[in-house]
């Protein structure tokens, strides 16, 4: 069964390099630009991953895995951070809310790919 | 042989020889071979203490009461055991202070006040009469006795005889001239007059010479020795009492401790024995020999005294011959020319070296403490301006001597017949010993005050005068009798020899007691009950710690002020004549290792030097009264001087500065807080914007690293998608460009080092150029651009590439923010009262009220709440403004008419003439926005 | 002989010198007979004057 990975990021060309790559290795993907529309797709979309960057517009990155760690039909959805700001107390505050991994832009697409995989447990 | 004239003769050529004795020591002195500079010589005019009293008085009194005689030496024996502590410390402080007599002492003791030192003048002088009469009566009855040789007779009384044809008249006289003579030859600073002294070690030497040749010739020339005398007196009942004088015939016990007790102050207290003791004194450590020379001299002086006063009454008749000459009259009584003559020698001697040296300690105090003072502060005299005053002292000094001796005589003509030498003498003993409280508690009791010395002297004084003044002139018949037996006004309490109902004491000790408890009970009293002055205070540790203080310069006076060197010079000289004004500032050169008087600085040490150096002439209180009216000094307040004082409020004081201090700190502590706090938000909006640019310089990054692995790792990609991904790297990495310069520029701006060329610039030509470079965009996107631009061109001053900048950026946005196709952006510039106002108008969505003044900070873009983000780092329009506030212009958004946003600004109009000139470019390239 | 031990000496010859020319002393001696052919008292007083004298020189010159 082909996993569904859900795409949250409002810069166009970081979006559609991540399409490409997750496309690429066989992955359903969505995309949403902003954080109601990533939690909107969780919903109906009902991805088993989600790429999520911070800085988005309506509810930040944070929030989105907050709302989706939460909810326990949504409890196996795996949850990569992404992120442009590369502090480590933004590392840490993910990690809290129950993000499975932290990526920080820019990121290496050997090592993005990997780690999806790692969490799909593929 | 001993006719008259021959006597004279004798007597004048002794004096003569006295004189030339002075004169020769005089002259050494001055050769800087001082003859008296050795504890011999001070002992021995220490000896001065031994007067006519002694000579013929003790003859007197041991045929009297035996050995009532002996206390005036014994006392002063004892006193001398402490003499190495306590004369040792007032020899200390004088020669420190420059002090000149005991009037001197005690009123410098006292805050130099000048009312104590001439009150102890006045007691003196008063004290000392009977004393001087004393030595007169005895000189002129030896002279007397001596005139009528070889027969034997007692002289008429001195009232009976017209006073141009006394004897005592002409002793007195010529002893004032011989003392004038004597003493006062010149001034010195130093009040010392080494001549005198030698003068008076050798009349010493005389008298104790001749005592001992009359006394030897009677115990052996006369009798057979002590024992002989002795057993012959025994068998006479009246000299057997003398035996055992303490059974009844001689003193009492009380009496023999008053005596005691008073010849042990006096002998310290006498202006005279002050003089030779204390300001005679070349070398404190001469006192160490002194110290028993003194008291031997004394006893040899006394060992004869039982002999001869037995041997008088064994060969006179009862009364026959006054005891108080069986010195003169036993030998004369055997015919012994030469050894009388040498008695009336000696007895001369003592007396003379008596009056000389009294009469010059007592003509010093007169003109330092009495008429100087007094003198130098009548302004009309002018005294202070005149400039040699030496002559004035001298004269002063002169006319004391005089007086004081005419007083002596008039006492003598008046009182003095009533009474015996050494009664005479005790007298004055009672009137000087009430300097003793004053003197001594000033040496060893700081908190003594002046106020407590004044009354002290006071009542103590005014109940000597009391108790033994009222008598002797009630007994000389000038007041009625009855105030000796029934009291002044018969009131019996009042009685003057027994002083509320105290009999059973002899008159001196009676008098002793009461005007000591009167003396001694005041002083501690007023002492207590009054609070000393500053100078006081000063004073009284300078005598009181004269032992602790080192050196003459140890005690730095409290002075603060200024003089000139030559005001210094001209007050000296003025004083002590030009000549020795100048070796005392040549002496103060040298002390201070200087080359020339004219590198003496005039400080308080100097100062206080020069007033020293007066003092010693005219007196320690009239010396400040001159200094200060030289010295401009300045009020040293009461604060100031507590301060110096007072270590506690100087603690205090202290303590305050630490108070300010810790205020200031916490002060200083909280203004570094606040500037730690402005530091620490500085570095948050630092980091904030550090973190900011960080984002926004990775998502550029992000895209291109990501489409370059793609690109990389997908060699099989079809041509059209690796045409798109490269077109996204391209586009990023300019945007990434872009940003890192407006970064850089916004840097320049905000701290001021970017470069400005301001002209006057056409704003009409410049929104054209930037339409032209922004028309590609507008085409791309299919938004309409319509400009409304006035005909002729309109001068703003501005740093045209600055203003072309923030024009493409607003049109930038503007078109960014309007809708493809169906978008319009209009340019309107008009004139505005003085300025030139731009308002850059589409039909996007606006910008909600909230964030109108938010999209002007740094990277905030008003595209958060917008699907879809905007192409744009965020800076344009935050530096846009910061280039209209340079140039003295307005940027800022509002609704346009239509809806959608109206970016406008504002730039002050310039001359438009200045347009001409200059050239336009009409290519301007891009700029980024 | 260091100041502060002669201090205490002269105190001490001063004590010592009141008690010898005072009463009760004194009247020890206030006797009629003779000694060396002079009265008593008179003895006594020259010879305690001496010795303070000699106890002086003693403290002033011996040291």
């Amino acid at each position: 069964m082909t996993k569904k990975v859900l795409i949250a990021d409002d810069e166009p060309n970081i979006v559609t390099s991540l399409q490409f790559l997750m496309e690429r290795n066989g992955y359903e993907v969505r995309v949403a630009r902003s954080g109601d529309e990533a939690l909107e797709q969780v919903g109906t979309f009902l991805p088993d991953l989600v790429l999520l960057d911070v800085m988005m517009p309506a509810k930040n990155g944070y929030e989105v895995c907050q709302k989706i760690k939460e909810n326990e039909a949504w409890a196996k959805i795996k949850v990569i951070m992404l992120t442009a700001k590369g502090r480590d107390t933004e590392v840490s505050k993910g990690i809290a809310l129950g993000a499975d991994a932290y990526t920080s832009k820019p990121f290496s697409t050997k090592e993005l790919v990997t780690k999806v995989r790692e969490l799909l447990g593929e | 042989m001993l006719q008259g004239w021959v006597i004279v003769l004798v007597a004048a050529a002794y004096l003569g020889l006295l004189f030339a004795v002075a004169y020769y020591a005089d002259k050494r002195a001055d050769a800087g071979r001082s003859i008296i500079a050795n504890p011999y010589i001070y002992a021995l005019s220490l000896a001065v203490y031994a007067t006519s009293w002694t000579f013929y008085g003790s003859v007197g009194r041991a045929a009297a009461d035996g050995v009532g005689f002996l206390p005036i030496y014994i006392g002063p024996t004892l006193g001398v055991v402490l003499w190495w502590l306590v004369l040792r410390k007032i020899i200390r402080i004088s020669k420190v202070n420059r002090i000149t007599s005991i009037a001197d002492f005690v009123g410098a003791r006292y805050g130099k006040s000048q009312i104590l030192g001439g009150l102890v003048t006045v007691i003196a002088i008063i004290g000392i009469t009977p004393y001087i009469s004393l030595q007169l009566k005895a000189a002129a009855t030896s002279f007397n006795i001596l005139l009528s040789y070889p027969v034997l007779s007692v002289p008429p009384p001195a009232a009976s005889i017209p006073i141009l044809r006394d004897t005592a008249f002409y002793v007195a006289m010529s002893l004032a001239a011989f003392t004038i003579l004597f003493g006062t030859r010149h001034l010195d600073a130093a009040e010392r007059h080494e001549g005198m002294v030698a003068a008076i070690a050798f009349e010493s030497l005389v008298k104790l010479v001749a005592f001992l040749a009359v006394g030897a010739f009677v115990t052996w020339g006369i009798y057979s020795g002590f024992g002989d005398i002795t057993r012959k007196a025994a068998e006479v009942p009246k000299m057997a009492a003398l035996f055992t004088p303490f059974s009844g015939a001689g003193p009492t016990y009380a009496s023999w401790i008053g005596l005691t007790v008073l010849s042990m102050l006096a002998v310290m207290v006498l202006p005279r024995q002050f003089q030779v003791a204390v300001v005679e004194n070349v070398n404190e450590n001469h006192l160490k020999k002194a110290i028993w020379l003194f008291p031997v001299y004394m006893l040899a002086i006394n060992l004869f005294v039982l002999p001869i006063a037995f041997g008088g009454l064994l060969h006179f008749a009862s009364g026959q011959v006054d005891a108080d000459t069986f010195v003169l009259a036993l030998p004369m009584a055997e015919k012994q020319e030469l050894l009388t003559l040498l008695v009336f020698i000696g007895g001369l001697s003592a007396a003379a070296g008596m009056v000389v040296v009294e009469t010059i300690a007592l003509s010093t105090m007169v003109c330092n403490d009495l008429v100087m003072p007094l003198v130098l502060r009548i302004k009309a005299l002018r005294l202070a301006e005149r400039q040699d005053l030496s002559g004035l002292l001298l004269t002063i000094r002169r006319g004391a001597i005089v007086l004081i001796l005419l007083l002596g005589y008039l006492y003598f003509r008046f009182a003095g017949e009533a009474y015996a030498l050494v009664s005479i003498g005790l007298i004055s003993f009672a009137a000087v010993a009430q300097f003793a409280p004053a003197l001594f508690g000033g040496l060893y009791w700081r908190d003594a005050t002046r106020q407590g010395a004044m009354w002290g002297l006071s009542l103590g004084f005014i109940v000597w005068a009391y108790t033994l003044m009222l008598p002797a002139i009630v007994r000389s018949g000038w007041l009625p009798a009855s105030i000796l037996s029934d009291g002044p006004l018969g009131i019996a309490l009042l009685r003057p020899s027994q002083l509320f109902g105290l009999t059973g004491l002899d008159q001196i000790t009676h008098a002793l007691i009461w005007s000591m408890m009167a003396n001694i009970g005041a002083y501690l009293l007023v002492s207590m009950m009054t609070r000393p002055s500053v100078i006081e205070q000063a004073q009284a540790s300078r005598f009181v710690d004269a032992f602790k203080l080192t050196g003459v310069h140890g005690a730095a006076p409290l002075w603060r002020g200024s003089a000139s060197l030559a005001e210094l010079k001209g007050l000296v000289s003025r004083f002590l004549g030009p000549v020795r004004a100048k070796e005392v500032f040549a002496t103060l050169a040298t002390e201070r290792d200087l080359h020339s008087v004219n590198d003496l600085e005039v400080d308080a040490d100097l100062v206080h030097a020069v007033e020293r150096q007066l003092a010693g002439t005219i007196g320690a209180a009239s010396a400040r009264i001159m200094v200060s009216s030289v010295v401009k000094e300045e009020v040293v307040g009461i604060d100031d001087v507590m301060g110096m004082l007072d270590e506690a409020s100087q603690a205090i004081a202290y303590s305050h500065e630490l108070e300010e201090k810790s205020r200031e700190l916490v002060a200083a502590t909280r203004e570094l807080q606040a500037a730690n706090e402005r530091l620490k938000e500085l570095d948050r909006m630092k980091d904030d914007f550090v973190s900011m640019v960080s984002h926004e310089l990775r998502t550029p990054l992000t895209s291109i690293r990501a489409f370059s692995e793609i690109l990389q790792e997908n060699p099989d990609l079809d041509p059209a998608e690796r045409q798109r991904f490269l077109g996204i790297i391209i586009k990023e990495s300019e945007r990434l460009t872009r940003l890192i310069n407006q970064v850089l520029d916004l840097a320049k701006i905000e701290s001021g080092r970017a470069e400005w060329h301001v002209g006057v610039v056409d704003l009409v030509q410049l929104l054209r150029n930037a339409a032209d470079t922004t028309a590609s965009i507008f085409q791309e996107t299919g938004v309409e651009l319509v400009l409304e631009l006035p005909e002729h061109p309109l001068a703003v001053t501005a740093d045209e590439d600055r203003l072309t900048q923030v024009a493409i950026n607003l049109l930038s946005n503007a078109v960014k923010f309007s809708p493809t196709h169906t978008g319009r952006v209009t340019v309107n510039l008009r004139e505005e009262g003085r300025a030139a106002r731009v308002d850059v108008c589409d039909n996007g969505p606006g910008v909600k009220a909230a964030d109108r003044e938010l999209i002007f900070e740094k990277f905030r873009q008003a595209g958060d709440n917008m699907t879809g983000k905007p192409h744009g780092t965020g800076l344009g329009l935050p530096i846009s403004r910061q280039i209209m506030t340079h140039l003295g212009g307005h940027l800022w958004v509002s609704d346009a008419a239509k809806g959608g946003a109206m970016f406008s600004f504002t730039l002050p109009l310039a001359d438009a003439s200045n347009l001409a000139a200059k050239e336009w470019p009409h290519d301007q390239e891009s700029a980024h926005c | 002989m260091r100041n502060a031990s002669k201090t205490t000496i002269l105190i001490a010859l001063f004590l010592l010198g009141t008690v010898l020319f005072n009463y009760p002393l004194l009247s020890l001696f206030n006797l009629p007979s003779t000694l060396f052919g002079v009265p008593v008292l008179y003895v006594y007083m020259f010879s305690a004057w001496a010795v303070l004298i000699a106890m002086l020189v003693y403290t002033f010159e011996h040291h």
